[in-house]
């Protein structure tokens, strides 16, 4: 929390931040001393090398997706709202946030969107459907060499067949959700962001 | 067949074993008590049966004329090297042994068995009247069995966890400790007045003594039966740094108290003073630790030329510092501690891999070595001398060392979880405080003991009944325990596929987030001292690196290596994900001529099954720390990097040729090793040179270009055209071109330079430095790739935006032109 990071964050973008994603200001700042510390360019945004510098990153098998995650369609480049709405999804669910405001539209951290993210992380194509190869990829990268490519199949096959309603060989977003819903996503998805 | 290859194996080593115990067993024919020698543990050779035979010649009447012997034996010549050979290669032995079914090491700490086979030679030792000889002296437990043992541990230190965890891990040992020996000590103390028990005359300081002595907990030991449970990650981290500090703490006490001890009286300031000399020579010993780190950091920047005995700096350096440290009487065991850690970071970029790879190598072994000798000992010593019985003090020590344990990590605990980022649950103070085993150290300081304390033979008594229970019982069972508390999270009812899936994927997903935020520190501290360190102290120890042709050599050299030991050791082929290419021949072929199939219910719980086994756990950034006695593991993130680098290079290579015959040879990633590899042609369009050498083929992923997975989209041609631009800079080429002649990796790292790329932190083994230089390695082209994918690689900057890297600056190409 230097002060010379949080001194180029004005207070009104924290308050747009804060309305926008629900963070609280010590959040709000303090995860802007993290993106300053990444962003090496100093020029505002960070770029994907910027993430690739983490090492943990790097060893993580979804590490090149969750990045990727964070750019939206077509840019190289994030800047601070970009990388706070993207964290926004992983803000825990508050209960007094339930009954808040259903008419100024869902919140970034609500399971939908949580799960759209997991989501995200499969489609690549954003088709809105997971089709068996996605599915095989990140499988492969999830797990270790010891596995054949058979029984990877097969185990995407079933994946598929467990999930898939409509019958198009492809796992569709709200297949998706009704096959998690008994999962506790909120808590499964969410990071206890410090204060 | 495979019991057949189980019992071949067995036999030759049970031989050598039984053979070995037999001429041990000969030694003890008739009771010798040889001289005393300064050596470490052995059982006396036998000699006397042997000596007449030397001094033949001079007993008898002088004959006319002695013969020149043909036969003689010397024994006393070769005796000390000779038992100390014989007791380390046993124990050796001992540890093959057990790693023979492996079950054995996850279910039983490996302290067990060590003083099991110490018990069973110990046995053997007393059926034949056998005295185990005076070896195991103060001089040479702490100046030479001490050493490696902190050492080991020092060295192997996850030091960026560490230094994230340090409040906690001192609180722990260094308050943890203090509370431990001075509550067992008092309490012990108040025991001792009961009349009944008979121990009167044990006075405070010879229990604060001994209580100081068994508080040196080594909780590391527990560590492999943790090895599939799913423990808090912290925990490794506190466990790790609290068996470090707190053998500095039990020393500093012991001495303390043992100066103590002896002056009849004692007054307040004399605890005043035992106070204040506590933390000069705690504090002395770090900052003694310090300087020689750097001192030692330093030095090899300059040891360039001589590669062959850079491992001898770290070496003598430590011992340097710890003897130093000996010599005025500071805290040697923080000297050598804070040394290794200091030298480690700045030593590991200067010194070649080489001699990274014999340094940890030979800490480890001398460690363990250490370690092994002093349990043997103690088994042997536990059947061999005539032991004080004291039921009633024992069984209080006992009592008293459990509770007080116990209550100090709860208390402990309460106070500094408000400070912790992940405050300790339930579960992970009863860890800490079962886990509290008792280790080597314990014993020897107390075998140690001057004899001027009167009821030495109690302690050592106490003390091997204390280190006993706790290594056998709370070793043996911690694991079921954790096992059962843990059945509540590990949910026995088997969701659908989908549900272990992406909720694995959920959970890396989590734990990627989470260490981009960077939770885990306060990181404005770390960063300011990353800055100072790279603005000022990397620039007098660190040996100046070029970052260009080291990196991309270093890269070339980690790639290599780790490729051929994943191709060693994977059986089936590396499928890395499927590049575009062969996704769009699987679509086409596949899709449509799937008929449904339906599974049996054996196939899900098969495939549950190979789920569970085979996913990757989540952030297992200190686990790899979790064995003591084994070296970090890191294939696993080796593993991960080597597969997105094939798949990067698949899906580029794909991208390239779209000629039928390159698909179908690039659909599955297998490099047999050795074998001339179909992407020679591929190869041959890419870069300029022939060879099929698979060394060769790896070491050209270096050039590829990173780039995303399947996302890649229109920018093919392009593509080439940067490639051929890249390949085109100059030292890149050389690199290549430079490997190409030389005949193999070992050549290559031979001939790579030796600096390393500067990293960003310094991490925990290779693994790290993988990742890191993966980063940095992947930073020499650049290249910009429209939307929606690719990546624009570059080298992290070291806090100085300094030299820039030319091979960047002309690799720099903007898709104007796409």
């Amino acid at each position: 929390m230097g002060s010379r990071a949080s001194s180029l964050l004005r207070e009104e973008d924290i308050e747009e931040i804060k309305k926008e994603t629900g963070f609280s200001h010590s959040q709000i700042t303090r995860l802007y001393s993290r993106f300053h510390s990444l962003d090496k360019g100093e020029n505002g945004a960070l770029s994907r090398e910027d993430f690739q510098r983490i090492p943990e990153l790097a060893i993580n098998p979804l590490g090149d997706r969750i990045i990727n995650a964070f750019f939206p369609e077509g840019e190289d480049q994030v800047n601070f709202r970009g990388f706070m709405r993207t964290l926004a999804h992983f803000r825990p669910v508050e209960d007094n946030e339930k009954n808040k405001d259903p008419s100024a539209g869902e919140p970034l951290n609500s399971r939908n969107n949580k799960l759209l993210f997991a989501f995200r992380l499969y489609d690549l194509d954003r088709d809105d459907k997971i089709s068996r190869d996605e599915l095989l990829q990140v499988l492969r990268m999830m797990v270790g060499v010891n596995i054949s490519d058979e029984q990877l199949g097969s185990i995407a096959d079933r994946t598929i067949q467990e999930a898939d309603t409509n019958g198009d060989m492809c796992i569709s977003f709200s297949e998706f959700i009704k096959v998690l819903e008994k999962v506790d996503v909120e808590q499964k998805m969410s990071i206890r962001f410090l204060h | 067949m495979q019991t057949m290859g189980f019992l071949s194996y067995i036999r030759p080593v049970f031989a050598i074993y039984i053979s070995c115990a037999v001429l041990a067993l000969l030694a003890f024919g008739t009771t010798t008590e040889v001289s005393p020698k300064p050596a470490t543990t052995k059982p006396p050779y036998k000699s006397t049966a042997l000596g007449p035979i030397n001094t033949v010649p001079k007993v008898f009447p002088e004959p006319e004329k002695t013969y020149l012997p043909l036969f003689t034996i010397n024994y006393p010549r070769v005796q000390i090297p000779f038992e100390i050979t014989l007791w380390v290669l046993l124990a050796s032995f001992a540890k093959i042994g057990f790693h023979v079914y492996h079950k054995i090491t996850i279910w039983v700490p490996e302290t067990c068995l060590l003083i099991a086979i110490g018990l069973i030679v110990g046995a053997i030792m007393y059926s034949v009247h056998e005295q185990p000889p005076a070896v195991l002296t103060s001089s040479i437990f702490f100046l030479y069995m001490l050493p490696p043992i902190v050492l080991d541990s020092a060295y192997f230190m996850p030091t960026q966890a560490f230094f994230e965890n340090m409040g906690t891990v001192l609180w722990f040992s260094i308050v943890g400790t203090l509370w431990n020996s001075i509550g067992v000590g008092i309490s012990l103390y108040g025991v001792c007045q009961i009349q009944a028990l008979g121990v009167q005359d044990i006075n405070l300081q010879e229990n604060l003594l001994f209580a100081s002595i068994i508080s040196a907990v080594d909780p590391v030991a527990v560590l492999t039966v943790f090895e599939d449970v799913n423990i808090h990650e912290q925990l490794y981290i506190v466990v790790f740094g609290e068996s470090l500090f707190n053998d500095a703490v039990t020393v500093v006490l012991y001495n303390l108290f043992n100066h103590v001890a002896e002056l009849p009286v004692v007054d307040a300031t004399d605890v005043l003073l035992g106070v204040v000399r506590f933390f000069l020579v705690g504090i002395g010993g770090m900052l003694f630790g310090f300087v020689f780190g750097f001192v030692a950091a330093f030095t090899t920047r300059f040891t360039k030329k001589v590669r062959e005995i850079e491992p001898l700096f770290i070496f003598m350096y430590s011992y340097l510092a710890y003897l130093l440290a000996e010599l005025i009487s500071i805290s040697s065991i923080m000297a050598i501690v804070t040394c290794a850690l200091t030298m480690k970071y700045y030593v590991e970029e200067n010194v070649s891999q080489r001699s990274c790879t014999t340094i940890r190598h030979v800490i480890k072994m001398l460690g363990t070595v250490s370690e092994t000798l002093i349990f043997f000992f103690l088994g042997v010593v536990t059947i061999t001398t005539d032991h004080e019985w004291n039921w009633g003090y024992i069984l209080f020590t006992l009592m008293f060392a459990q509770i007080w344990r116990s209550l100090g990590i709860v208390v402990l605990t309460q106070i500094i979880n408000p400070f912790r980022t992940i405050p300790f649950n339930f579960k992970d103070q009863f860890g800490l405080a079962y886990g509290g085993l008792r280790g080597a150290i314990t014993f020897a300081l107390v075998y140690t003991l001057p004899d001027t304390i009167v009821q030495k033979k109690l302690f050592v008594t106490a003390t091997i009944v204390i280190i006993i229970f706790t290594v056998f019982i709370q070793g043996v069972s911690i694991r079921p325990i954790i096992e059962l508390m843990n059945v509540r999270k590990t949910n026995r009812n088997l969701g659908t596929i989908n549900v272990e899936i992406h909720s694995r994927l959920m959970e890396h997903i989590i734990a990627g987030v989470e260490d981009l935020c960077g939770q885990w520190s306060h990181h404005s501290l770390k960063d300011k001292f990353m800055r100072f360190n790279n603005r000022y102290i990397r620039k007098i120890l660190i040996r100046d690196d070029r970052p260009e042709s080291s990196i991309v050599a270093l890269y070339k050299k980690l790639e290599l290596q780790n490729a051929m030991e994943v191709l060693d050791t994977i059986s089936g082929d590396i499928s890395a994900a499927p590049s575009l290419i062969s996704l769009h021949e699987e679509k086409t072929s596949k899709s449509s001529s799937k008929p449904k199939k339906p599974f049996l219910a054996s196939d899900l719980i098969a495939m549950h099954e190979i789920l569970s086994k085979n996913m990757y756990k989540i952030r297992e950034r200190t686990v790899s720390y979790t064995n003591k006695h084994a070296l970090p593991n890191d294939s696993r993130a080796r593993e991960i990097l080597v597969r997105r680098h094939t798949s990067i290079r698949r899906s580029l290579r794909a991208r390239s040729f779209q000629g039928s015959e390159a698909m179908r040879s690039q659909k599955y990633f297998s490099l047999p090793l050795g074998q001339s590899l179909d992407y020679r042609s591929a190869a041959e369009r890419f870069c300029h040179n022939g060879d099929g050498d698979t060394a060769f083929e790896l070491s050209s992923w270096s050039a590829r270009p990173r780039s995303k997975q399947p996302r890649l989209s229109s920018s093919r041609t392009t593509r080439l055209d940067t490639l051929t631009e890249v390949h085109s800079v100059a030292s890149v080429e050389d690199e290549v071109r430079e490997e190409q002649r030389g005949p193999g990796p070992s050549h290559v790292s031979s001939s790579s330079t030796d600096s390393r790329p500067r990293a960003p932190h310094q991490r925990y083994g290779s693994s790290g430095k993988l990742s890191i230089v993966d980063s940095d390695a992947e930073a020499e082209e650049q290249q910009p790739v429209p939307p929606p994918s690719a990546w624009i690689p570059e080298p992290p900057d070291q806090g100085s935006s300094g030299p820039q890297n030319p091979l960047l600056r002309r690799a720099q190409w903007k898709p104007q032109d796409q």
